[in-house]
C-alpha cells in the first residue's frame, strides 16, 4: 500500500478543485448515468482520493467508463469538480502506466485520437479508426471487433458522410510544437 | 449579419450533414458564416482525459487566431467544441499567469476575448421574433422531444446558457414556429457522446433510454444541436433496435433542420435525406 500525499496536490491542481470539500453526500453517484456499470462509483473515487489511495483510484475501471457528461460536477453541493478529478486520474493512470487492463479499448481510443490530432491538427476519421482498431487488436485480439464497424462504411459513403482522406491544417508544425510543450511539462511516460 | 465560424472536426467529417443544415438555415436568415482560418481541433475528450494542459492549449490556439483576425463572435455548432473553447476562455481570461503561459505555448497572444456561441444562441442573436417573421411553413404536426444532452448546458459555470437541469430555449423557438414540443425526462441525460466506437454498449444503453422516454411522452421526433448526439441517436438507432428488440423509428433532426423546414427549405438542401432513420 503506497501513500503519496503530494499526488493529491497534483490532482487538485489538474482539476482546479479541492477534494477535501467533498462530504460524501453521494449526489454525484446518484445522478451518474454510468454508476450502474461502475466498479468504483464517483463518490467512492472522491473518498479514495481524500484518503490518498490514488493507487486504487487510478486503477479503477470506472474512470474510463465515465462519459464526461459533467452531471456530477454540476450537481455537487460543494462545487467539487468530480469530473475534473476523474480526468486528472485518467491522465496520471496513463502517465504511470497503471490504467485498468479491462478498459484498454477506451485508453487506446483516446491515445489514437490525440496522436491523430498531433499529426494533422484536425481529426482524420479513417486514420483514427485504423489506428484505434489495430491498437485495440494488439491489446485484445478479437477479429470480430476488428471488423465490427466495417459495415457502416458503405452506408456512410452512400450518404456522403465519409471523407476518405480527411483534412489537415496548413500549419502542422505549430500543432506539433504545442503538443511538445504540453507533454514535456507533464508526465515522463506520456508520449501521446 | 456575419458571424465567425468554428466548424470543428465532426462537421467537416462524418457529420457534414449538420454543417450543410446550419449553413443553409442561417443563410436563409441572412447570416453569413466566416470560417476561422486554419483552426485546429479542440482536443475533445481525448485531450481532457490525457493531458490537462493540452486541453487548454488546443482551444487556446483557435481563440488566439480568432483574436488575431478580429472575430468578436464564433459559432461552434458542436457543443464539445464550444464547451472546450469556453472553458479555455474562462481559465485564460481569469488568470494572468496562465494567459502569459498559453500565449507562449500557442505562439499567439490570447486573452479570451472572443464570445463563443452555440447554434441556439445564434438564433437568439438573430431574434426568435425575426426567425418567426421569416418562417413560411408551420411546423404543426411536429411533436419534438428537444434533447440538449450534456455539454450545451454543462458545466453551467462555463456555459452560462439556459437552465442546466430544465433548459427550454429550443422548445421556445420551435413552439413559436408551430411545433408542439413535448415535456419529457431525458433532456439533459447523456447519450454516451464520443464513446460510439470504443464503448458501444454504453452508447446503445443510454441512447435506448433517451429514445424510449421521448416516445413514451408522445414525441414523434427528437431534436438535437450536437453532432455526437445525432450519431448516437440516428446512426446507431438500428443497432439500438437490434440490441433491445424494439422499433423506435424515431426521426432525429438537427435544430437547424426544423428551423430550415419552417423557412421553406427542402430536405435535400438541409441534408435531412442523408440521415440514417427516415420517415416511414
Amino acid at each position: 500500500m503506497q501513500k503519496s500525499p503530494s499526488m493529491v496536490d497534483v490532482i487538485e491542481e489538474l482539476a482546479h478543485t479541492r477534494v477535501h470539500d467533498c462530504y460524501q453526500c453521494g449526489k454525484c453517484s446518484a445522478g451518474c448515468p454510468m454508476a450502474d456499470h461502475m466498479d468504483v462509483i464517483p463518490s467512492q473515487i472522491m473518498r479514495l482520493v481524500q484518503m490518498e489511495r490514488l493507487d486504487k483510484a487510478m486503477k479503477a475501471e470506472s474512470i474510463w467508463l465515465c462519459v464526461s457528461c459533467q452531471t456530477c460536477s454540476t450537481r455537487c453541493p460543494k462545487s467539487v469538480n468530480v469530473a475534473g478529478v476523474i480526468d486528472a486520474l485518467r491522465q496520471l493512470s496513463v502517465e504511470q502506466n497503471v490504467a485498468s487492463p479491462a478498459q484498454q479499448r477506451t485508453v487506446v481510443f483516446q491515445k489514437a485520437f490525440l496522436s491523430n490530432i498531433r499529426r494533422n491538427g484536425r481529426l482524420k476519421e479513417l486514420e483514427l479508426v485504423g489506428l484505434f482498431k489495430v491498437g485495440a487488436f494488439v491489446k485484445d485480439p478479437s477479429i470480430a471487433f476488428l471488423f465490427k464497424d466495417s459495415l457502416l462504411a458503405p452506408k456512410m459513403i452512400a450518404r456522403g458522410k465519409f471523407h476518405p482522406i480527411g483534412e489537415s491544417v496548413n500549419d502542422r508544425d505549430v500543432v506539433r510544437r504545442i503538443f511538445d510543450r504540453c507533454m514535456s511539462s507533464s508526465g515522463k511516460n506520456d508520449k501521446g | 449579419m456575419e458571424i465567425g465560424y468554428y466548424p470543428g472536426c465532426a462537421l467537416h467529417g462524418s457529420s457534414n450533414d449538420y454543417e450543410r443544415s446550419v449553413r443553409a438555415c442561417l443563410n436563409a436568415l441572412g447570416v453569413n458564416l466566416r470560417e476561422l482560418d486554419d483552426w485546429i481541433c479542440c482536443g475533445a475528450t481525448a485531450a481532457h482525459s490525457l493531458n490537462q494542459k493540452l486541453a487548454v492549449a488546443l482551444p487556446a490556439r483557435s481563440l488566439g487566431i480568432a483574436e488575431r483576425d478580429g472575430y468578436d463572435d464564433l459559432l461552434a455548432p458542436c457543443p464539445m467544441c464550444s464547451m472546450e473553447l469556453l472553458k479555455a476562455k474562462m481559465l485564460i481570461s481569469g488568470d494572468a499567469a496562465l494567459r502569459k503561459e498559453m500565449s507562449e505555448v500557442v505562439e499567439l497572444p490570447v486573452e479570451g476575448r472572443t464570445s463563443v456561441l452555440n447554434l441556439i444562441q445564434v438564433f437568439q442573436r438573430i431574434g426568435y421574433d425575426k426567425v418567426k417573421e421569416a418562417a413560411k411553413v408551420s411546423l404543426s404536426g411536429y411533436k419534438p422531444a428537444c434533447y440538449y444532452g450534456c455539454l450545451l448546458t454543462r458545466p453551467p459555470e462555463v456555459l452560462r446558457f439556459d437552465d442546466c437541469e430544465q433548459p427550454s430555449s429550443m422548445e421556445t423557438l420551435l413552439a413559436s414556429l408551430g411545433a408542439a414540443p413535448v415535456e419529457w425526462n431525458y433532456k439533459t441525460e447523456c447519450c454516451g457522446a464520443g464513446m460510439t466506437m470504443c464503448n458501444e454498449d454504453t452508447v446503445l444503453n443510454l441512447s435506448h433510454k433517451i429514445l424510449s422516454n421521448a416516445a413514451r411522452h408522445g414525441a414523434n421526433c427528437v431534436v438535437v444541436a450536437c453532432p455526437m448526439c445525432h450519431v448516437n441517436l440516428d446512426m446507431k438507432q438500428a443497432d439500438v433496435e437490434r440490441r433491445y428488440g424494439v422499433q423506435h423509428g424515431m426521426m432525429i433532426y438537427y435544430l437547424s433542420d426544423l428551423v430550415g423546414l419552417a423557412l421553406g427549405l427542402d430536405e435535400e438542401a438541409l441534408g435531412i435525406n442523408r440521415h440514417y432513420v427516415s420517415k416511414r
